[in-house]
């Protein structure tokens, strides 16, 4: 069964001044689905997010979530939708609680045990009533998710969610988010311009450039026919030989030989290659980098 | 309605600006008081007395003296005939014009602080009511809450109307209580003389009335209040319009010092009277001063604080609620 539909864009678009800065988006979101939003600095990620909180209006085009026009029914729409837009910017004069209490207050019936269960969920427990000004970039970046959490969202939006954080950080992070999508069944939309996340992290990709999608797809999809095999081969010029009779080459600067992977074929190549005498030093798999990526898709369009 | 307005009163304690417009206020008395027993003091010394007929009768010969020089402009001249009438109406009818205590201190200090002391303490507050959400981006948290913007922005305009409040109550407990000590706390029901006007003639007393201090007091507190919710709601509009703080407290700043400036200069030039800022010393029209302007009155002035009250809350909440936040 298809599951629910939580977020749905239609056709939005952003004018300011006479630049489309936005040219028409649509996608879906559906229930417990991690969904990433690719794309290079300036190709409009945070401006789309500001649209879906309602930060910036849309020159035309309808957001819904759970089924509310954000224009029409502001209210009904932001009761089920958590966000973090850049960083998790919080009162630093106040304490971790308090902050919480602040936004608790502005939600219909959430009150101090929901606040304990959200730092609990966290962790932040031990140190909720210190001054945010006091934590560190880790701390205030789950107190931030802790904020987003307190009205039981149904979609929780994401901006940059592991941007300066420690690589222990950004694990914990992907964890959490892998754990909310799976476990409490959110749809959650996390924006990045790092290809390694969004593929650890995500379960569908919109691929986004100068304000329009590319391409929408799963990860799995995305990058497997674009995986490469890297070769390193002594003597060069011979394995070059023997692997150019069998597929497409590409020679590297630094003596590597670039080919596509084939599950069944790349085997094959590496005996053909040993049988002519060349040895291979090294062969590995290589999932494209996001340059890569944008350069086959966009046809040579460079991230700005 | 009430949770937000508990939120925003939640950050402006823990922003510790009340304590601190409490503290420059209570130095600030502190100095005037002093100023105030030395000033009393020679005067006692130079007339060797304390009776305050004999130093208004010195006041009188003062004015008159002053009045005479060929070198004063007619501006001037102007003013001082006025108060020179007053004085010697006050005379006349045998009623001390600062009757000591602190009462009087008070009144006073109201009157010298409503055009630029008090504003300023509101601007503390109402200027980055707004705009600190901007720079410190929880603005952003704020918006995307399932509350309509103009509540928001509602809730704010109270707190701020509240502790607009709390300033003037503060201003007010601070100047009784330090020059108390120094003048004593009696004085409430000393007579005053309100309802001199200025006319093209010189100053009319047909209209004057004796009136208990207290009843004055009351009247000069409303006239600070207004003055300062207007000058607060200016500063809260430039706060919406201006998202850096130091750019908004820096415009407020400017306008009411050159409102100052103005006063002393613009009486040929008519229409400056529809500025907010030369309206402000509206105390003044209860002690029957002289207007900047020619045709000033209180009503006049009541009325032109009300149109920029009305426009600046106006504009404050179409742009709010309008804007997009990058």
């Amino acid at each position: 069964m298809e599951k629910k539909i939580t977020l749905s864009v239609k056709d939005l678009k952003k004018v300011i001044g006479r630049r489309e800065i936005i040219k028409g988006l649509s996608f879906d979101l559906r229930e417990g689905e991690v969904f990433g939003f690719l794309g290079p600095n300036g190709a409009g990620k945070t401006t789309t997010i500001r649209m879906l909180v309602g930060l910036i209006r849309p020159t035309s085009g309808t957001i819904h979530i759970c089924g509310f026009n954000i224009r029409e029914h502001f209210q009904n729409a932001m009761e089920s939708l958590g966000c973090i837009v850049e960083n998790p910017e919080l009162y630093p004069y106040l304490s971790g609680y308090n902050n919480l209490l602040h936004f608790a207050r502005m939600l219909e019936g959430i009150g101090e045990e929901r606040i304990k269960e959200v730092t609990e969920l966290v962790g932040l427990t031990e140190r909720i009533h210190d001054k945010v000004k006091t934590y560190s970039l880790g701390m205030r970046q789950r107190l931030g998710i802790a904020q987003a959490l307190l009205g039981n969202p149904k979609v929780l939006i994401l901006d940059e969610p592991t941007n300066g954080l420690d690589p222990a950080g950004i694990r914990e992070m992907r964890e959490f988010i892998r754990f909310l999508a799976e476990q409490e069944g959110l749809s959650v939309l996390v924006s990045s311009h790092l290809l390694s996340e969004i593929q650890l992290l995500c379960d569908r990709v919109a691929i986004i450039s100068k304000g329009a999608i590319i391409r929408i797809d799963t990860v799995e999809k995305l990058l497997s026919n674009r995986e490469r095999v890297v070769w390193r081969l002594a003597p060069i010029d011979k394995g070059k030989q023997v692997l150019a009779a069998m597929t497409e080459i590409e020679e590297k600067e630094d003596g590597t030989i670039l080919t596509e992977f084939d599950e069944q074929r790349t085997p094959e190549w590496n005996k053909q290659l040993v049988e002519a005498g060349v040895s291979v030093i090294e062969f590995h798999r290589k999932l494209p980098v996001l340059e890569d990526l944008f350069l086959e898709l966009t046809g040579g369009e460079t991230i700005a | 309605m009430h949770k937000l307005i508990q939120n925003e009163m939640l950050k402006l304690i823990a922003k510790k600006r009340l304590i601190v417009i409490a503290i420059i206020i209570g130095v600030l008395v502190m100095l005037f008081t002093y100023a105030q027993y030395k000033q009393i003091q020679t005067q006692r010394e130079k007339l060797g007395t304390s009776d305050w007929r004999t130093i208004l009768q010195q006041q009188i010969v003062d004015t008159t003296n002053r009045l005479s020089s060929s070198r004063i402009s007619d501006e001037w001249k102007k003013q001082l005939q006025i108060s020179l009438q007053q004085q010697q109406y006050y005379l006349e009818h045998d009623i001390n014009p600062s009757e000591p205590g602190a009462p009087t201190f008070m009144r006073i200090f109201l009157e010298n602080s409503i055009d630029l002391f008090i504003p300023l303490m509101v601007m503390v507050i109402a200027s980055d009511l707004v705009s600190s959400e901007h720079s410190l981006g929880t603005v952003k948290l704020l918006l995307t809450r399932p509350v309509k913007r103009w509540k928001i922005l509602l809730s704010k305009y109270i707190t701020l109307c509240l502790a607009v409040s709390l300033i003037i109550a503060i201003a007010g407990i601070l100047s009784y209580g330090i020059s108390g000590l120094v003048f004593g706390y009696k004085g409430w029901g000393a007579p005053i003389l309100t309802g001199f006007s200025v006319t093209d003639t010189g100053l009319n007393t047909s209209e004057v009335r004796l009136l208990s201090l207290w009843k004055f007091l009351l009247m000069d507190f409303g006239l600070v209040w207004f003055v300062a919710i207007v000058v607060g709601t200016l500063s809260f509009m430039l706060s919406v319009l201006i998202r850096s703080t130091a750019a908004g407290m820096g415009v407020m700043l400017a306008a009411l010092i050159s409102g100052a400036i103005l006063n002393n200069m613009v009486s040929s030039w008519k229409s400056a009277k529809f500025f907010f800022m030369v309206n402000l010393r509206l105390t003044d029209y209860m002690k029957g001063n002289a207007p900047p302007i020619e045709g000033m009155t209180l009503s006049f002035s009541l009325l032109t604080l009300l149109v920029w009250w009305a426009a600046a809350l106006m504009v404050s909440f179409m742009v709010f609620t309008k804007r997009d936040v990058y």
